[in-house]
């Protein structure tokens, strides 16, 4: 057990490295520090004596090195498009994507798997091929064009619910959340909505899936044959056997909800990380561009270690995969 | 992390494609299938005609939409279907601010949507197929570190490598080559966040074709390393290579709908559907409908149809899914 | 009627509609089982033997289905029985028992749960009870340290202990009736004895029923009071064990024991029955057995043979048709 953990972890911090070497990379090879920091008519001697000072000249791995020390202590050096630190800037915002993602996300699991269940369980149902289609085109179409439909209907003609920005907001131990006012939980159902939809129907079509793949196993059949109701077969022996590599994809896929969180907030004006992240590629802001990148390493690697070790205590299988069978 | 990208290897892989696509395909099931279901034979119809039209937009469009000369401002914000009230010009689909034909903008933009698309799809799998086949074929640590890339960058949605790496392409070049260069940076962009799914299938079936005896005598006759990849091996891996094309197609095409919609795209110089897109939702307010609507509706078509395709091509020639 | 009589199977047809047509696994078959008799069904592999077991299981998985005829449990018919009341047949008054024991028991779900939430579900008793029960239905299949094997999980158990576990299951709420299609498939050789006398035990003690699906004519020979053969979905021999054992009438029997070493002792060579099962988009005219048969008549390749009683068995053979009935 413990060596499965150490694994996963010194696995997971080999992708942060690497990921950092990317966004260290922005730095040295983009954009001149230099020139930004001094302006064009610095003399060459002005350059090189900051170049020394800011350790241009050591060894890659050196300047590496210092690199990932500054970023553990949330030292991103400041943002070329606003003249604030980015740590600040990125913390200013954070909130607002992190109650987003995670607010569509809930919903997008909800739904996911009680459609899912459901089109598995009834799955020659009128209303389960129903859902089955529509879900289809939900998975076609792009984030952004539900977005402005959504808008378009619920906003435009119907004038039902705000089409862009957070509404007020209140504070909670500090922080600014927009759930918490009415205002801004009306601001953020379109936004979840949007963002959720296309997560949610991924894991929809994959519950399903797997749940018809469980349903048809040999021990679904005996417990069948053993009399057990329609609702413990489905619920208590199925769907754990479905959870088991349905959790691993929708782990990822909340991973990707932060991604398509840029979309949507750009859709929406809701003023997150991503909307962030968007402007600064607009106006190549390569810090801000570095730290999200490393932000959003940070988040994905770690959901994919909860996701390993929540796998892993599900099955029993695994735990236990030391010790050989008894008996004969 | 390993283990689920395995699936997702597994989900579009088919390895018994190969023989069954190349020979005697009216008999094939593919054929039979495709035959079968119209839902099918409507998004290829639908895939050609959009196809048709982007290659002919200089014959078919009624205006050239990018040449100034060519405007009339008091063209602007025409509805469709109706004469413009200055200057009595007809317009199918109505005029944008400009006083642009929209059916004339559409088919451009998608001319430059299904470009980018293609190309970009062809980039990423010239990129993933040789770095597939080296890394599979020669094993060792080049295997290694070319997978290990790989498993990085799986970490990560295909959508959010592509914008970043337009991030840094944009930060690399010069201020003023800027907007000729952005439809390349897009596509080098995609192309790049979509080749590891080519990669990874590639090196897996060249690993099983290497131990066949026909590699093996190719090596006792004296072929080179590069003559047995190209000419031996990659036939043998095209079947599977060309579903995962047509599926990238799909997320290709989004993909750069979604980077122009967000700014960070195509140029207004040489739009395509997403930055159409764009542009036409800053009139949703003011009831200019048909400036949204028409590139939205387009751009569903072909995402809609590539994407039943591919799901269908994959489904038949992978029964394991069925 | 004999009032002995548990299971009554009369006339039986299983049809699953394809695209191109009409299959028909189950053909015509009738066949009757008395309380605490062990009847073996045998035939090779596609014969229809497993999904006759599921048409008394009410387990036919659509678009199969029973086409017609009856399936009678104690007089009482239940092939047309809605599924609420089929649950509280299976389990309660049949129990099956199946062939992989790797994958009949639920991975997830510790093996006392499993039988916990199954006699739960046909008795009324409290959790604790049950569990006790549990113990008790673990002992009895002889799993040793029952109490403390309990919590275990599937995958901690052997290929023999799963069955002896999956046995366990099926009898748990003392069922009348057991379908046990190949129990000893999977297992290893050295286990596949105790598991068959196990199984012929328990059921011996309770006086319940078993219908023993197999292709295995050692196991016959051993564990069974009767036997039914099948081919093509169809009955073409049935009879005490011991007769048709001794005296196989049916060619398709005398192929089944040729082909078995050491079955009847005679000159130990192993014969083969030249062809194969047909499939069952194409099944002959007439006997379905005529294109493999080395006693083939004209008769047989167009009328289709029934069963009649010859010497205390039936047998549907146009070889035996009149002739022995006299007698």
């Amino acid at each position: 057990m413990l060596a499965f953990v150490l694994q996963r972890v010194a696995q997971a911090l080999l992708v942060l490295l690497a990921v950092g070497f990317v966004s260290f990379s922005m730095f040295q090879f983009m954009g001149d520090p230099v020139e930004n920091m001094m302006g064009q008519e610095a003399t060459v001697a002005d350059r090189a004596a900051l170049e020394e000072r800011l350790g241009l000249n050591d060894p890659i791995v050196v300047q590496f090195a210092r690199f990932v020390g500054r970023a553990i202590e949330g030292d991103f050096g400041v943002s070329y498009r606003v003249g604030l630190p980015v740590a600040e800037v990125i913390f200013d915002r954070l909130p607002a994507t992190l109650e987003l993602a995670l607010f569509s996300g809930v919903l997008a699991i909800g739904l996911g798997f009680v459609l899912g269940i459901y089109t598995a369980i009834k799955r020659d149902g009128w209303l389960a091929h129903s859902i089955m289609t529509l879900s289809l085109i939900g998975v076609s179409l792009p984030t952004f064009l539900i977005g402005i439909f959504l808008i378009w209907i619920f906003s435009v003609t119907l004038g039902w619910l705000p089409s862009f920005g957070r509404g007020e907001t209140a504070s909670f131990f500090g922080v600014e959340l927009a759930i918490l006012t009415w205002s801004g939980f009306k601001s953020m159902i379109l936004p979840a909505v949007t963002l959720g939809l296309y997560q949610m129907t991924l894991i929809m079509r994959l519950v399903r899936a797997e749940m018809l793949e469980v349903l048809r196993s040999d021990y679904i059949r005996f417990a069948r044959a053993r009399g057990l109701s329609p609702y413990r077969i489905h619920y208590r022996h199925a769907l754990k056997n479905t959870l088991v590599p349905v959790i691993t994809v929708t782990g990822l896929q909340l991973g990707s909800i932060i991604a398509f969180a840029i979309i949507t907030e750009t859709v929406f004006q809701w003023p997150g990380v991503g909307l962030l992240f968007i402007n600064a590629i607009g106006f190549v802001d390569i810090p801000v561009m570095s730290a999200y990148l490393l932000l959003v390493g940070v988040i994905f690697v770690s959901i994919n270690l909860v996701v390993d070790l929540l796998y892993y205590s599900i099955d029993p299988r695994l735990s236990f995969s030391g010790t050989k069978a008894k008996g004969h | 992390m390993t283990d689920h990208s395995e699936r997702i290897e597994m989900n579009s892989v088919p390895a018994e494609v190969s023989e069954k696509s190349t020979a005697g395909w009216r008999n094939s099931d593919l054929w039979f299938s495709f035959k079968r279901s119209p839902v099918i034979v409507l998004a290829a119809l639908v895939f050609f005609i959009l196809v048709a039209s982007a290659v002919f937009a200089p014959v078919l469009a009624p205006y050239t939409p990018f040449d100034p000369a060519s405007l009339n401002l008091m063209n602007g914000f025409t509805a469709p279907l109706a004469s413009n009230e200055f200057t009595g010009d007809y317009f199918l689909l109505g005029t944008d601010d400009q006083g642009r034909d929209m059916l004339s903008t559409i088919l451009y933009g998608l001319r430059v949507s299904l470009f980018v698309g293609i190309t970009a799809v062809l980039f990423a799998m010239l990129l993933g197929v040789t770095l597939g086949l080296i890394s599979g074929y020669l094993g060792g640590w080049v295997d290694n570190v070319i997978m290990r890339v790989a498993d990085v960058q799986m970490t990560f949605p295909s959508i959010m490598v592509a914008m970043l790496l337009y991030g840094i392409g944009k930060g690399i070049i010069p201020p003023d080559l800027r907007d000729e260069m952005a439809i390349w940076v897009l596509i080098v962009s995609i192309g790049l966040s979509e080749w590891v799914q080519f990669a990874r299938t590639v090196r897996g079936a060249t690993m099983v074709e290497k131990e066949k005896e026909y590699v093996q005598a190719g090596h006792l006759i004296g072929l080179s390393r590069v003559s047995i990849m190209v000419r031996h091996i990659l036939p043998n891996v095209m079947g599977p290579v060309l579903v995962i094309a047509t599926i990238s197609l799909a997320l290709a095409i989004i993909a750069e709908a979604t980077l122009s919609f967000l700014g960070v795209g195509a140029p207004k110089t040489e739009p395509s559907l997403g930055t159409l897109i764009n542009v036409g939702r800053q009139f949703i307010l003011s009831g200019e409908w048909w400036i949204l609507l028409f590139p939205s509706l387009t751009l569903l078509a072909l995402a809609l149809s590539v994407n039943l395709f591919g799901d269908w091509l994959r489904d038949v020639l992978n029964p394991k899914l069925r | 009627m004999n009032r002995d009589v548990l299971l009554e199977v009369v006339n039986l047809c299983v049809e699953i509609p394809t695209r191109d047509a009409v299959l028909r696994p189950v053909d015509t078959v009738s066949f009757e089982l008395r309380r605490g008799e062990i009847l073996g069904v045998v035939g090779e592999s596609g014969a229809g033997k497993s999904m006759c077991g599921s048409a008394i299981m009410g387990l036919i998985d659509p678009p199969g289905q029973i086409a017609s005829g009856k399936i009678l449990l104690s007089g009482e018919r239940i092939d047309n029985l809605p599924e609420s009341a089929w649950r509280r047949i299976r389990g309660k008054r049949i129990g099956m028992v199946f062939q992989d024991p790797l994958t009949s028991l639920n991975p997830l779900m510790r093996v006392g749960d499993q039988l916990v939430e199954t006699i739960r579900t046909h008795l009324p008793l409290s959790a604790s009870e049950a569990r006790r029960r549990a113990v008790e239905s673990l002992e009895e299949v002889g799993i040793p340290a029952a109490a403390s094997r309990i919590d275990d999980y599937p995958h901690q158990f052997s290929g023999g202990m799963r069955q002896r576990v999956v046995i366990a299951l099926a009898l748990a709420a003392e069922p009348e009736l057991i379908i046990a299609d190949e129990p000893t498939t999977a297992l290893d050789v050295s286990v596949q004895a105790q598991i068959m006398a196990l199984l012929k035990d328990l059921c011996h003690r309770r006086r319940t029923a078993v219908m023993l699906i197999t292709h295995d004519m050692g196991v016959i020979a051993e564990a069974t009071d009767r036997v039914a053969v099948l081919y093509a979905g169809r009955v073409v021999e049935i009879g005490k064990t011991e007769d048709v054992l001794a005296d196989p009438a049916h060619p398709y029997t005398r192929g089944l024991m040729a082909s078995t070493p050491a079955a009847d002792g005679s000159d130990g060579r192993l014969n083969q029955i030249p062809g194969a099962m047909p499939n069952l988009v194409s099944i002959p005219a007439g006997c379905a057995f005529n294109p493999r048969c080395d006693q083939v008549e004209a008769r047989c390749q167009n009328e289709r043979p029934e069963l009649r009683s010859w010497k205390g068995r039936s047998l549907a053979c146009w070889r035996y048709s009149e002739s022995e009935e006299v007698s």
